[in-house]
């Protein structure tokens, strides 16, 4: 499994990521991902490292796999094929006899601590308080004291604009509100890289601007990164590296000026000249 | 009034005694008060503990554990297959007729727990447990999987997300099901006059044979499961409402009015409330 780059369904024509053995110094650094779901190949042999205060995003059309590439790297699906390392230590897997074995359920919540990760529909827990959202896990999950924990949390609630609104649940929250409240809830961790999984994207579009505004700061503050969006204004004035996923691979990738301006791939200038449009 | 004569002699029958019933509605005989006394704290803890082993067997259903969601499922369906009639009398006579268990009246400080309350305690709380796991599983099931998988993202473990984020979500859910479930036990502890339990039912059929008052006195009995029942009525109410979403407006419960008197304009009964008969995959389709 170490060696993923084996021959491919059909002809790649694109970038295909680094090659080599998974970089253990990389906050990220993936091999050969394979995912299938009932025998549809959604990641057909995706690599890619990401070093510290990086931010990478990745663009695709719908279905190319960009979401399930995300939701694999912190094992929130499982992988048939590759490896995912995070701080050089494996995602969701161990060494077995002759092939890698699932971790046990409790190894890989370990693994995820330091992973944050904020879906497209928010997902925050409707029976607490904005503030015990934000605090819930450093409390359960790190055995943080309550009372440092609310006031960290109150922190980074102020952080993303919104301590005003503190004692308030969820489902009074606007769209916006509830993703900067799910952005916080994931730093309260202090986790060592970020993923977003198209965190605009179930945004009114009035919304989108907040929460852009809040991750641009967080990529001020030097944040590694990983973000799914179709958020062009953010990708071309945040991002260090513009991935473009294309039939579950990596099309191509490189600064968001080189793809935007000179792609090498007619796809991906009519992808993003399409996209683009749409902001 | 001929069907008394199925009970009383027909010789008795003297038309309906008001002042025997109202002697009885207002002050009943210490016996009686004791019966009860014994359906509330059995249905109490009965329910409590059908609540608790309830949460075992629905956690075992989703266990990744083959084992243990193969016997969550086969106590659910033996359990649920068989009266509770049956499973009274083969707990309590049948164990001791074959020589296998017979319950003995047991001293708990200065108190004495009787043998057959121990095994009217244990068989409703067994019966009502496969009723409760399917009500609990229906209700994890209704939380949208977004919930565990943010939990998980969080590094949560299985167990914690499922004190501290499955769970309290589930309550809300259960509550309705359980309020259902609580008022048939009620109702079901009748049911323990087989097996010689002095509750409210046999006291009023003791009663009836001494003065041979059928109609009073079963009337009475009722008159007491229906106070019962709607004293829980409130608490159910009551804890709905501390449990809902104090952000959003509380769900359009059924008034004072339409739960006791039943539905809106003669309709069927709201849902949560209605009278469903003791099918709880019918509880557990609705919450799903």
């Amino acid at each position: 499994m170490n060696d993923p780059h084996g021959p491919h369904d059909r002809p790649i024509t694109g970038h295909t990521g680094p090659t080599g053995p998974a970089d253990p110094t990389a906050v990220l650094s993936a091999r050969g991902m394979v995912k299938a779901f009932g025998g549809v190949r959604v990641l057909n042999g995706v690599s890619m490292d990401v070093r510290a205060r990086e931010v990478v995003v990745v663009v695709g059309p719908s279905g190319s796999g960009k979401t399930t590439f995300l939701r694999c790297l912190n094992h929130l699906e499982s992988i048939d094929e590759g490896e995912i390392l995070v701080h050089g230590r494996r995602v969701g897997y161990k060494d077995g006899p002759d092939r890698l074995v699932e971790e046990r359920p409790r190894a890989i919540a370990a693994r995820r601590r330091n992973i944050g990760f904020v879906f497209q529909r928010f997902n925050l827990f409707p029976h607490l308080s904005a503030l015990d959202n934000v605090a819930v896990a450093p409390v359960k999950v790190l055995g943080v004291p309550k009372a440092e924990a609310r006031e960290q949390a109150q922190a980074l609630l102020a952080r993303v604009g919104l301590a005003h609104k503190a004692s308030s649940r969820p489902s009074v929250l606007s769209g916006g509100q509830q993703q900067r409240v799910a952005i916080a809830r994931a730093l309260a961790m202090k986790p060592e890289l970020m993923l977003f999984d198209e965190p605009t994207s179930a945004l009114d579009p009035e919304m989108v601007g907040e929460v852009v505004t809040v991750m641009k700061e967080l990529v001020e503050d030097g944040l590694t990164m990983i973000v799914v969006t179709h958020e062009m204004g953010f990708a071309r004035s945040a991002a260090d590296r513009l991935v473009m996923f294309d039939q579950g691979v990596i099309l191509e990738e490189g600064t968001p000026e080189k793809l935007m301006t000179d792609p090498d791939h007619q796809r991906t200038r009519a992808f993003l000249r399409r996209i683009d449009g749409h902001g | 009034m001929a069907d008394t004569s199925l009970l009383a002699d027909s010789a008795q029958v003297a038309g309906f005694d008001w002042s025997f019933f109202w002697h009885y509605l207002i002050s009943p005989s210490g016996t009686f008060l004791e019966g009860l006394w014994r359906t509330v704290y059995i249905s109490v803890v009965a329910q409590a503990l059908g609540v608790v082993l309830g949460l075992v067997i629905a956690l075992a259903q989703r266990s990744r554990f083959a084992v243990l969601r193969w016997g969550g499922g086969a106590y659910v369906w033996l359990i649920r297959g068989t009266p509770l009639l049956v499973q009274l009398v083969l707990v309590y006579n049948g164990l001791a007729a074959a020589g296998v268990y017979r319950f003995t009246d047991v001293p708990v400080g200065g108190l004495v727990l009787l043998g057959v309350v121990q095994a009217a305690v244990l068989t409703l709380a067994v019966n009502e447990a496969a009723y409760m796991a399917e009500i609990i599983r229906a209700a994890l099931d209704a939380i949208d999987r977004g919930q565990t998988e943010a939990a998980q993202a969080l590094g949560m473990t299985p167990s914690l997300t499922m004190r501290v984020v499955l769970l309290p979500q589930a309550l809300r859910i259960i509550v309705p099901p359980l309020g259902n479930e609580f008022n048939l036990m009620m109702k079901s502890t009748s049911l323990l006059s087989v097996i010689g339990l002095q509750e409210m039912f046999l006291t009023a059929q003791s009663i009836n044979s001494a003065t041979f008052k059928t109609f009073e006195i079963f009337l009475v009995a009722a008159c007491y499961y229906l106070a019962l029942t709607t004293v829980w009525s409130f608490v159910q109410r009551f804890i709905e409402r501390k449990l809902a979403d104090p952000g959003t407006t509380p769900p359009p419960g059924p008034s004072l009015r339409e739960r006791l008197v039943g539905g809106r304009g003669g309709g069927p009964a709201p849902r949560g409330t209605a009278v469903v008969g003791k099918e709880p995959t019918l509880a557990g389709r609705e919450a799903s």
